[in-house]
């Protein structure tokens, strides 16, 4: 299982958890995974084409993941967050 | 004989519902619903009274569309928001929802979506499963009508849904870049319906397509009449004939007939309001000259007066967005606005005067009245 930071923007769908588990080898694979216990949540997160949104950031570990496409090996945790956006 | 209204107020920041006593004179605001999202349109399905949809986003997340089925008591979001297929040839993926559009009477449970980028999308179960509408979303000129550059500053936009009240299968699409276009299939096939409407911003400034259709509206008592408010003014359309004829052209000079909507009136054929807006130089986009107000033709658009008592004489600069004003069909109608400084005005004398009746919200993107209950 691996751990992941959900961000605020999100927790509506986690029934306000900011931290939750999911199992995966892929960031893609975790979202899909969130996404069967959270419904919707993956399209928020990623587009139809499955790139990350614009004012999404996703973390493995401390690298930043550009695409879903990247492996989770050995990391513990996935961050979630939401960039720099509004106003 | 005037009824309780209820205004569904979508904004920058969240939506708000707005209802009044059956003499339209008090107003009691409730919100705000989904504080934060980007709410572009909030709409009610008139054939039940208590479906509502929103079209939502925020800064950070995807779009989705917000359901309720119980007059909005209750709230969820769509199982399945529009969304390009998985590997769309053109790369495409839906940035927001823009207009949703209840289907034809016959057809309950229907519902229509427009996109930026532009595209249509169908829901046969009110609104929860979405299905893009390969006719307009796949056709070979999709590039041409939609370029991928062209549009407003928040994306290029399919910014209108339409459909005959007379005929599900006819249709018409306002849209930023491919002007107006017409179905009389359901959405099998398509073809533009510009002649004489003018793009002052292209080298051939009638062409076949390219116009920004910014609000189209059938006359209630004759979906054959047609009025337009483009970027590039006023016109109006009686089919079947193809061919605009700018009705704007008699708005007084000194105001111009750039806007963002035309609002028909719900029983004469011959009346409509215009919000005008100053097109010139940078298009500014505000109130010409500082001084709000509204134009009403009573005639087909020969002849345009000026309805402003009530607003301020001067410095007020409002912008109002192309789905923030609207009316409603009580006698005597019922005008509503919206504006960007978050502040809605009603008129209760078909624009004969106007009185702010809500201020402080957030920027307001749109405004829909429907009969409270």
């Amino acid at each position: 299982m691996i751990r992941v930071s959900i961000p605020s923007q999100l927790i509506a769908y986690t029934d306000g958890a900011t931290r939750v588990e999911a199992e995966g080898a892929t960031v893609a694979a975790i979202l899909d995974d969130l996404d069967r216990r959270y419904p919707g949540l993956k399209f928020r997160v990623v587009d139809e084409q499955d790139r990350i949104r614009r004012h999404m950031r996703i973390f493995v570990g401390d690298t930043e993941a550009k695409h879903v496409d990247v492996p989770l090996s050995n990391a513990a945790e996935l961050l979630i967050f939401g960039a720099l956006s509004g106003g | 004989m005037t009824h309780a209204i209820q205004l569904l107020v979508g904004t920058r920041k969240g939506a708000w519902i707005h209802t009044s006593d059956a003499g339209r004179g008090r107003w009691s605001l409730e919100g705000p619903l989904f504080l934060g999202q980007i709410i572009n349109h909030f709409v009610r399905d008139p054939r039940d009274g208590r479906t509502m949809l929103m079209a939502a986003s925020t800064g950070h997340l995807g779009p989705t569309i917000l359901r309720s089925t119980d007059g909005g008591k209750t709230w969820a979001e769509a199982s399945r928001p529009p969304a390009f297929p998985k590997g769309d040839p053109h790369g495409r993926a839906v940035d927001h929802s823009f207009w949703l559009e209840p289907g034809h009477a016959d057809e309950p449970g229907v519902w229509w979506a427009g996109t930026s980028p532009p595209a249509l999308f169908r829901s046969a179960d009110g609104g929860d499963i979405w299905e893009g509408v390969a006719g307009l979303n796949e056709h070979p000129q999709v590039l041409d009508w939609f370029p991928p550059e062209a549009g407003t500053p928040d994306g290029a936009i399919l910014n209108q849904v339409v459909v005959d009240p007379r005929d599900a299968r006819h249709m018409y699409l306002a849209t930023c870049s491919a002007g107006v276009l017409e179905t009389t299939d359901q959405g099998a096939t398509w073809r533009p319906l510009n002649q004489n409407v003018r793009c002052d911003f292209l080298p051939d400034p009638y062409p076949e397509f390219g116009q920004d259709s910014h609000f189209i509206a059938l006359a209630p008592t004759d979906p054959d009449r047609i009025w337009q408010q483009n970027h590039c003014g006023i016109y109006r359309l009686d089919r079947p004939g193809e061919r605009w004829e700018r009705i704007g052209e008699a708005m007084p000079r000194d105001i111009g007939d750039i806007g963002f909507t035309i609002i028909p009136h719900a029983r004469d054929r011959e009346t409509a309001w215009v919000w005008p807006m100053d097109g010139t130089e940078v298009w500014p986009r505000v109130s010409p000259g500082g001084r709000p107000a509204a134009y009403r033709t009573r005639d087909g658009g020969a002849s345009w007066t000026r309805q402003d008592r009530g607003f301020p004489a001067e410095q007020g600069w409002f912008t109002v967005k192309r789905q923030a004003f609207c009316g409603d069909a009580a006698d005597p109608i019922g005008l509503y606005l919206g504006t960007t400084g978050g502040e809605i005005w009603m008129s209760g004398d078909e624009g004969e005067s106007w009185r702010q009746i809500a201020a402080h919200l957030p920027e307001i993107y749109s405004v829909t009245a429907v009969p409270a209950g």
